[in-house]
């Protein structure tokens, strides 16, 4: 069957409903929360309208209890979503290390939206890279197509390594915002993604088997060891799944730091998700005022791409790492996570970190351009003036 | 017959991982308790003196794991295999015929 994308102009979080159900989900567990929400309101939609088959819609009474559902759902063979945000996703800590630890592929959308308090319902990054440890995967997407690209790939990428996956879009300026998505013909996906194929499943009668037991110090070790393994081996998956992505549908996912611009650049910015949108728009504008500058979109936070990074870095005299987040008592947790990476290796450029955005803080083309200033004075001077910089602070 | 298990302990095999390749993916249970052998917890041992023993049966009816069967000549016998050493037997025997002694491995 010919490629012909089915073009709509839905919000982010439409894209993520629509991915779901084209990835033909059968377990949908979920709690509200804002800005999530109206994922999961799609998703009752398509139901009621009779526009799903098979597909069991658990309401539960909190985020908790929506990732204990499919995490049963997933344990028994069932292909399980979810979808939350910030508090929500707090709330689920304790199930993500069990969803990882039993090796459960199920796929969450994770809203970024600022932890209380103050409240806020605006984006930013650390909740979600708050679960850095659990053992998820992690993909940070730019607009509304690599939300519903990426729940498509995630499905695909987690059921082959047998850990769970979070696509993670940031608040209000993905979830609320129409843009044009292509979507693919649900034929077409099929054949990209078949029925899973569980490890084990609890309802294989004549191979029974106890999920959630005991390990004992003689065996809890072995098991951590493979869900690492299993990590390390997902880079290649991501790799291969995201180059068939893009000979099928012509988006090309295969490196796991989008590159923008980088060849000749003598500093690049690199940051996660929407924001990064922003970026590339400034490195145009940039380029054309004579800045060598390019752009390095971290799509994948895990597994990381230490790889990528240090063939980024070996070639560039600077990078500006963009945290919409922050880990108290240190710094950016990207920036934190680059500077660990490239410790052991001969690449050392200069590495500054701006905290930016926190809390749905506008971070615009202008913003760019101010930090791109700073940078060029930092490689001129071969030394930072500052290792973190609290960009926006009114001072 | 010398466990709770009858012929089904004969079949009984434990199962051990030696290497991490060994290990299933997923920390799973493979088998049922048969095949779990829980008896290398244990640090004391229960002996019973059978000299002192009266047939009350009441460390069968107290022990938590299916660990203390009564034998065909009508005392009790331990399953080592399952005990775990927790001693309660050897804490509710009236007679005190069974003695929790600290095992060497």
């Amino acid at each position: 069957m010919e490629y012909k994308p089915i073009k709509k102009v839905i919000s982010g979080n439409y894209a993520a409903a629509y991915a779901a159900r084209d990835a033909r989900v059968e377990v949908v567990a979920a709690y509200p929360i804002t800005p999530q929400t109206s994922i999961i309101e799609k998703i009752s939609e398509f139901l009621a309208n009779g526009e799903v088959e098979n597909l069991q819609y658990v309401p539960v009474e909190s985020e908790h209890s929506a990732m204990a559902a499919c995490i049963g759902a997933s344990a028994a063979g069932a292909r399980a979503f979810t979808a939350t945000s910030a508090q929500g996703l707090a709330l689920m800590h304790e199930m993500l290390h069990w969803a990882s630890g039993a090796r459960l592929p199920v796929v969450m959308v994770n809203v970024n939206r600022a932890m209380a308090p103050p409240w806020s319902v605006w984006d930013d990054q650390t909740d979600s890279l708050a679960q850095r440890d659990t053992g998820w995967m992690q993909f940070y997407a730019e607009n509304n197509q690599e939300v519903y690209d990426g729940v498509i790939m995630a499905f695909k990428v987690a059921e082959t390594v047998n850990l769970p996956a979070m696509i993670v879009e940031s608040a209000f300026i993905l979830s609320h915002t129409y843009d044009i998505v292509e979507m693919i013909p649900q034929e077409l996906v099929d054949e990209f993604l078949p029925p899973r194929k569980p490890l084990y499943t609890l309802t294989d009668f004549d191979n029974p088997i106890a999920v959630g037991a005991l390990g004992t110090p003689a065996d809890y070790y072995e098991f951590r060891y493979k869900i690492e393994k299993s990590m390390e081996e997902a880079r290649e998956v991501i790799h291969k799944v995201g180059k068939e992505f893009g000979e099928r549908f012509g988006r090309d996912y295969s490196q796991m730091i989008e590159l923008y611009r980088t060849e000749d650049a003598d500093f690049v910015f690199m940051g996660l998700g929407s924001l990064m949108g922003t970026v590339k728009q400034a490195v145009d504008v940039l380029r054309s005022e004579g800045y060598k500058v390019g752009a390095a979109k971290v799509r994948w936070f895990r597994p990381f791409p230490k790889e990528e990074l240090y063939e980024l870095a070996k070639n560039v005299e600077g990078i500006a790492v963009l945290d919409r987040n922050f880990s108290f008592g240190q710094e950016g947790i990207l920036f934190n996570e680059a500077k660990g990476v490239l410790y052991n290796t001969d690449a050392h450029p200069l590495i500054k970190n701006y905290i930016v955005g926190l809390g749905g803080r506008d971070f615009t083309v202008s913003d760019v351009k101010k930090i791109a200033e700073n940078m060029k004075g930092i490689i001129e001077a071969k030394k930072l003036d500052r290792e973190v910089e609290w960009y926006h602070l009114k001072r | 017959m010398n466990t709770l298990f009858g012929e089904g302990k004969s079949k009984a095999k434990k199962i051990a991982f030696k290497s991490v390749e060994e290990y299933p993916e997923a920390p799973i249970s493979l088998g049922a308790t048969l095949s779990n052998f829980t008896g290398d917890w244990r640090t004391f041992m229960p002996v019973v003196d059978d000299a002192k023993c009266v047939k009350c049966y009441i460390c069968w009816k107290f022990c938590p794991e299916p660990a203390i069967f009564i034998r065909e000549d009508g005392y009790v016998g331990i399953d080592y295999d399952y005990c775990k050493g927790c001693g309660i037997c050897a804490n509710e025997c009236p007679t005190k015929a069974i003695t929790m002694v600290k095992e060497e491995k």
